[in-house]
């Protein structure tokens, strides 16, 4: 929907849908429809009437389509042609074949949870292509490759706890700290996001909802307890992004050389300014100092943090402490060159 | 006044989808009503009229009814405009409605929850019963997705200024683009690259500002059995972990480091040895300085080099 209102293509998108939609069902509540097309019952209505006022000149004038939305019941009892959908156009069969082909990738190594039958998958993918016909064509060349390789045996295990409902322990790799946490998780979900696949679940330990990156599980097993997700659990909004920005957030500045800009691209920047010379200067938030360091230790001379300054201090005392253990001269040169 | 338009537009669909002949415009402007009365007024607002029907894909077919008949009609044939008849079983349909999602805040979005629309008025009912196991998503946040993916779609040609890995300067690159591919999250374009008459992968986080048409729908070739996919695994693919480093790691730190280590010794000292394999000098120097002074490395020489000059890039 355009700001100010559906565009009149929009709209007529919707009319050429809401014929065949109520024809299909013989009765179908306004409500109900209303939520199926996303519209409000008003704006619902309007749709009735207008398509209900439609006119031709055969050459005298007539309504080629008769309907009636009486008790809030909509029944459509003249349609002339309108009474199938029109057919998918190739964006619309690209979108749902890429999708439903990453799903059937995700299920190869095991059925998805909460899907009974995978072969589901390759049953509305073959259904899709037949319904779709040559607009399925371009939809061959969008791939989207899913990688769970490494977690592969921790994924089973997690479908097999999902679909049993029973509790999970795992041991868990917090980078920021270098350091394997132990927690008891009831499982809500699997999200896979941005080519990552997390584990969204009640961990007791915290007593909230967590989300753990599955290639960081260290160890799973599966206890003979039942996964009990407390009422007031709430499931993380996708939608809304993974990791939102909490006021406790350190703001850290960097900058980064030609070679540290790959940064800008795994981690969300707030800000990002270009320096000149694929320079650029980026300011991201996070609640993890450790990350920080470890980071900045990392990028070397490809990346200079700039704030917080304590932060900065300390990366500059542990490069010179490590480098120590090489016997190396630790000679701070100031900027360099 | 769209209120107007949409009526005019959804008469015109009825009107040329309930004729078996073809009408001409000056039928058409009889059988419809909310045309001008000006002839030359009737003919721009019809011309925009057949534009907006073909954009949202209705067949529109122009032929006439005879050899004799001189004038060219319009019709819509019904066969090319209606959706197939599909029936989905419960399950299908589920997974159909857990695909619509997947685009939920990215490119393809609209068009999912349209294709769902569609199907959804041709009677399948895509509801999931249950709160699903599963949500996936995919992201378009690179700028250039919308372009590229019209690109392929339409097969044309595209150029634009590409930043290659640690370069400082960007360059204009031209492209026969064969498809797009994500992985790891990220979104490539593999084809043509005209310049260098060679296949060419690049990232779409690189290509800067808008990427451009450079030739008309249907002037790229894409070879037969071109397998996007591939060519996107093989130009982006780990190394094979060839190489083994020889670590000494602080006792109790370093847990990142062992997870993958193939042999560890404890030491006297407070330190052990452990042993890693890895298959790239450049991102193992990366990781292991990150550690700080948490890991001293031994061998190789030139792992070992790498490591010190990340250190030593880090003091300022």
């Amino acid at each position: 929907m355009t700001a100010g209102g559906p565009t009149s293509s929009e709209r007529l998108q919707r009319l050429l849908a809401l014929v065949p939609y109520v024809i299909s069902r013989r009765v179908v509540g306004l409500a109900e429809t209303a939520a199926a097309f996303r519209v409000n019952e008003r704006e619902l209505v309007d749709d009735l009437n207008l398509l209900w006022c439609v006119e031709l000149r055969n050459p005298d004038p007539y309504c080629p389509i008769d309907l009636s939305y009486e008790g809030g019941e909509i029944v459509i009892s003249q349609a002339e042609q309108m009474d199938r959908p029109l057919r998918l156009g190739v964006d619309e069969a690209s979108a749902l074949l890429v999708a439903l082909r990453m799903l059937a990738e995700i299920g190869e190594s095991g059925s998805v949870p909460g899907l009974a039958d995978s072969s589901a998958l390759s049953r509305a993918i073959a259904k899709l292509e037949a319904a779709a016909g040559e607009a399925a064509a371009p939809s061959a060349q969008v791939a989207v490759q899913v990688d769970q390789q490494a977690e592969r045996n921790v994924l089973a295990k997690l479908r097999d706890a999902l679909d049993s409902g029973r509790r999970v322990h795992l041991s868990y790799y917090v980078p920021g700290r270098d350091e394997a946490t132990e927690r008891d998780v009831d499982p809500m979900r699997l999200l896979v996001v941005e080519g990552h696949t997390y584990l969204e679940g009640w961990c007791h330990r915290a007593e909230a909802v967590r989300i753990f990156r599955l290639d960081r599980v260290l160890d799973i097993e599966t206890l003979p307890v039942a996964a009990e997700v407390p009422q007031q659990a709430e499931p993380v909004d996708v939608d809304q992004g993974l990791f939102r920005p909490a006021p406790g957030d350190l703001r850290v500045a960097l900058e980064l050389s030609p070679r540290g800009r790959w940064v800008t691209e795994y981690y969300p920047c707030e800000r990002v300014q270009d320096l000149g010379d694929g320079r650029l200067r980026v300011t991201l938030r996070t609640p993890d100092g450790g990350w920080v360091r470890r980071l900045a230790l990392g990028l070397g001379e490809d990346g200079r943090l700039i704030e917080p300054a304590e932060l900065a201090d300390a990366v500059r005392a542990d490069a010179a402490a490590a480098l120590a253990h090489y016997a190396v001269p630790a000679d701070p040169r100031g900027p360099k060159g | 006044m769209s209120r107007r338009k949409t009526e005019r537009l959804l008469s015109l669909v009825v009107c040329l989808l309930s004729s078996q002949r073809y009408l001409t415009a000056t039928q058409i402007r009889a059988a419809v009503p909310g045309y001008p009365e000006s002839f030359e007024a009737f003919k721009r607002m019809f011309e925009r009229d057949k534009e907006e029907l073909r954009e949202l894909g209705i067949p529109l077919e122009m032929g006439t009814n005879g050899a004799l008949e001189e004038e060219p009609g319009y019709r819509i044939p019904r066969q090319a405009y209606v959706l197939p008849d599909i029936r989905l079983e419960p399950d299908e349909a589920a997974v159909l409605a857990l695909a619509a999602r997947v685009w939920q805040r990215a490119e393809l979005a609209g068009a999912a929850a349209g294709a769902l629309l569609k199907l959804r008025a041709a009677g399948v009912e895509a509801e999931e019963t249950r709160q699903p196991g599963i949500e996936p998503r995919l992201q378009t946040g690179e700028a250039a997705f919308g372009r590229l993916w019209e690109a392929v779609r339409d097969r044309r040609p595209v150029t634009f200024r590409y930043r290659a890995a640690g370069r400082s300067q960007a360059e204009r690159r031209e492209l026969e683009p064969w498809g797009v591919v994500n992985r790891r999250g990220r979104w490539y374009v593999a084809g043509h690259d005209r310049a260098r008459q060679a296949v060419r992968v690049f990232r779409l986080s690189r290509i800067e500002g808008r990427a451009e048409f450079s030739g008309p729908p249907g002037s790229v070739k894409v070879p037969d059995g071109a397998d996007v996919r591939e060519v996107v695994r093989a130009w982006d693919d780990w190394t094979p972990t060839r190489q083994s480093a020889l670590l000494r790691v602080r006792a109790g730190a370093g847990l990142g480091i062992r997870r993958r280590a193939t042999r560890q010794e404890p030491g006297p000292d407070g330190w052990d040895l452990v042993e890693v394999p890895f298959a790239e000098v450049g991102w193992f120097s990366e990781h292991l300085a990150s550690f700080g002074p948490d890991v001293v490395v031994r061998e190789p020489a030139d792992l070992r080099d790498a490591v010190i000059t990340r250190l030593k890039g880090a003091l300022t």
